[in-house]
């Protein structure tokens, strides 16, 4: 087995990058696909606690690339979905204590094992971001549609570019379709067109993205979550298939919306 | 009536809407990031319009600076070529 390492990463801090890996590492999952994600941002890990994970961690990144640590031993796996496994980062050290050269071979370590390498990348554009992206093959940019967002992710793409990473593409996270319809925010062709780069998919503007997280349940886990649709949408297209877009301003059916209303009123 | 007032109203929000100012603003920044992350690309454009204007004009190729400069809402290339000497004009 021969598989893929993906790097999700955006400059900007903040805009959805661990949720995108946690999303999107959950939903490949659901489509039978086998993935590890792999939380590089030493210092400041969290795709455990966005996954619900954070009490079963007994090593970490750092332990497996310099503490002789098995990578069996220190990949958690997540219970409830067969073939999903979290390697968290180390909370203590510093970036330094992993090098480009041990992220790689790493990466190619966990590629002989999974279908999916997700790389989750720390914000910046130092040591970490530069360890994270060395064993990519390919990367997803993450950038809300706002100005400090997409200046960021421009810069991004460039470094990524340089890199020698040719597959780059973008998700645009929390649009919000209304402020969009009256021009307060903006549209998905407007930050296409200034970064050019491929759309790999939208997801918009969710409440439910924070009740997700506060549980540790990911998002694709709630069928009734418009986020969460979008992202199984993406994670579809990421496993091969051809799937639509959307349009923005796409209203689910009365169905989902009652079913919907159903379940927040039963919290 | 209302109907034809909040259309009006409408169309000219969409003129206005802040977006156009966040591509704008976005547009401007883009190509000064752009352009101080790979400040080869001014280099090279500089040595080929040496080659070219030499052909006509002798410049002073030491003195001579290119630089991108924003003037209100668009982006201008600026290059300042000091002449030395405009060469005989061949007829």
């Amino acid at each position: 087995m021969k598989g893929k390492v993906i790097v999700i990463t955006s400059g900007k801090g903040g805009v959805g990058k661990t949720t995108t890996t946690a999303n999107l590492g959950t939903a490949l999952t659901m489509l039978g696909r086998r993935v590890v994600m792999v939380d590089t941002d030493i210092g400041l890990r969290n795709l455990d606690v966005v996954m619900g994970l954070e009490n079963r961690i007994v090593f970490d990144i750092v332990d497996v690339v310099t503490g002789g640590i098995k990578l069996k031993q220190a990949l958690i796996k997540d219970k409830r979905f067969e073939g999903l496994y979290l390697l968290p980062a180390a909370q203590t050290k510093e970036k330094t204590a992993v090098s480009p050269h041990q992220m790689k071979n790493l990466c190619q370590e966990l590629k002989k094992e999974f279908d999916f390498v997700l790389v989750d990348c720390p914000a910046g554009i130092e040591q970490g971001f530069k360890n994270a992206i060395s064993g990519a093959d390919e990367a997803i940019v993450v950038a809300v549609p706002e100005v400090s967002s997409v200046r960021d992710a421009d810069r991004i793409v460039g470094l990524l570019e340089a890199a020698g990473l040719r597959k780059n593409q973008l998700i645009i996270n929390r649009i919000r379709p209304r402020m969009v319809k009256r021009g307060d925010m903006m549209d998905i062709e407007d930050m296409i067109d200034i970064l050019s780069v491929d759309l790999l998919g939208v997801v918009p503007e969710d409440e439910s993205v924070i009740v997700s997280t506060n549980r540790g349940e990911p998002a694709v886990m709630d069928a009734s979550s418009r986020a969460g649709d979008a992202y199984r949408r993406i994670a579809r297209r990421l496993n091969g298939e051809e799937v639509t877009m959307l349009p923005l301003d796409y209203s689910e059916g009365l169905v989902n919306k009652f079913k919907r209303m159903l379940k927040l009123a039963s919290r | 009536m209302l109907d034809f007032l909040t259309r009006l109203i409408w169309r000219d929000k969409e003129k206005t809407g802040s977006k156009h100012v966040a591509k704008e603003r976005l547009r401007l920044v883009l190509v000064h990031d752009r352009v101080s992350a790979a400040p080869q690309l001014l280099e090279a454009l500089k040595e080929d319009l040496i080659r070219v204007i030499r052909e006509y004009i002798e410049i002073d190729e030491d003195a001579l600076d290119v630089s991108f400069n924003s003037i209100e809402n668009t982006v201008a290339l600026v290059a300042n070529i000091p002449v030395l000497k405009i060469k005989k004009v061949i007829a």
